[in-house]
């Protein structure tokens, strides 16, 4: 069982043959390392067993609890209920981060146009950047298709009964994906504005999408998805004049939530404020090349300094 | 709905520390759920019980202790305490602030066997 996404064995499914192993193996950066050396072997001064009708004597390992007899003690464990994930999105990140690849991951409510935004801007960046896709849906490879017709390699994950994708996901749809260095790796997470916003992916910003035909006050009914996200992009806006959806209430309320968020308007179908947010890819995808041309250069230099020693 | 995979994780945090710390197990798990956290306790009570049912932790209780949310506000520049996430400064009625405490999601420690 993957108790990382806690989907039972074989609900995830990776396209490509590649069944999702719920396995211990090969991982082995999972050390957590602090150390449990100090004092936990404490006895029971700690006993709980003063909780009026919510005692369990009769459950300990021996079956019985007899008077005197310490069967239990505490021990601390201090340890976020994530760790397992966040360990997964470190790694995902450190190898985003090697080859200067720009990772974002887009949340969303169902319907909300992640697709559809998505297709829009990989025509758009198709041939000035490498680019790749990992899909994530409950079940169909529907999504894949969709992006693949426009050239650029996709894979789907199914997350079966799981209702986000995890780093775990992510780091093995990436080992198929290869994607080039210096490229743009966009993650279209499982439509759902609530569970998404706990999982780090490793990626180097959320970007939430809210329709014009949801409602302005989505941001303080999922506030969670929103303060995770470092940009909001409202979508559809052609449809704005038809719907009752006020959109600096909108931006308000988002910044209610998270003061920094930054905002861009547009459609998908129109193209309009399309620039902006190519812009804000290429402005990203920019600085990554700067500093791994700084990293590069930086090695050029350590190996004439070994060359002239 | 992830309180499910939330338990799932606790699971198996406490199966890796039975083998480190040598115990067979487990009677209470105590965790921090801070209260602005995207977790429920009463969902995770209940999904508790589902995923530890013939496990190390079966039938072991879970204490929740709940440390209230706080934010630093930029314009008062002070520590606040609030209770959802878009609550405004209780001083200044004003939205610039950072959560600083109220997300914990840890588990704590456990009485073991």
């Amino acid at each position: 069982m993957c108790t990382v996404c806690g989907c039972s064995e074989g609900e995830t499914r990776i396209e490509k043959g590649h069944h999702h192993h719920h396995h211990e193996h090969g991982h082995h950066h999972h050390d957590h390392s602090h150390d449990h050396d100090h004092g936990h072997d404490h006895s029971h001064e700690h006993h709980h067993h003063s909780h009026g009708d919510d005692m369990h004597y009769g459950k300990g390992a021996a079956g019985a609890h007899a008077p005197g007899l310490s069967q239990s003690r505490m021990v601390e464990i201090e340890q976020n209920i994530l760790s397992k994930n966040d360990q997964y999105a470190a790694e995902n990140r450190k190898r985003f981060k090697e080859q200067s690849i720009l990772a974002l991951n887009l949340v969303s409510s169902p319907g909300a146009g992640k697709t559809t935004l998505l297709v829009e801007t990989l025509n758009a960046l198709t041939g000035t950047v490498p680019l790749a896709v990992i899909e994530g849906d409950q079940e169909t490879a529907n999504d894949a298709d969709r992006i693949r017709e426009t050239g650029v390699r996709a894979i789907q994950v199914n997350t079966g009964k799981g209702c986000h994708l995890d780093a775990h996901m992510v780091g093995h749809a990436y080992d198929h994906l290869q994607v080039e260095a210096g490229g743009v790796l966009f993650i279209e997470n499982v439509g759902n504005l609530v569970c998404p916003s706990g999982f780090d992916l490793g990626e180097a910003a959320k970007v939430v999408l809210l329709s014009v035909t949801e409602g302005e006050d989505k941001p303080l009914k999922y506030p969670d998805m929103f303060a995770a996200s470092q940009i909001m992009i409202l979508t559809k806006t052609d449809l704005a004049p038809y719907v009752d959806f006020d959109i600096e209430a909108c931006i308000e309320n988002a910044r209610k939530i998270n003061p920094e968020i930054e905002v861009i308007q547009l459609s998908s179908k129109s193209g309009d404020g399309m620039e902006t947010w190519l812009d804000w890819i290429k402005g990203e995808v920019h600085a990554r090349h700067v500093a791994h041309i700084e990293k590069l250069e930086a090695e050029i230099q350590r190996v004439r300094s070994a060359m002239s020693a | 709905m992830h309180e499910m995979s939330l338990c799932e994780s606790i699971l198996q945090i406490l199966e890796a520390e039975s083998q480190k710390q040598n115990f067979s197990k487990v009677n209470l798990v105590r965790l921090e759920i801070g209260t602005l956290s995207h977790v429920e306790p009463e969902a995770m009570k209940f999904c508790f019980d589902a995923v530890t049912r013939g496990t190390l932790a079966d039938s072991a209780r879970l204490e929740i202790i709940e440390p209230p949310g706080q934010a630093w506000c930029m314009d008062c520049e002070k520590t606040v305490t609030i209770a959802k996430r878009y609550d405004a400064c209780p001083d200044c009625e004003g939205h610039k602030l950072t959560v600083t405490a109220g997300e914990e999601m840890r588990i704590k420690d456990l009485e073991v066997v």
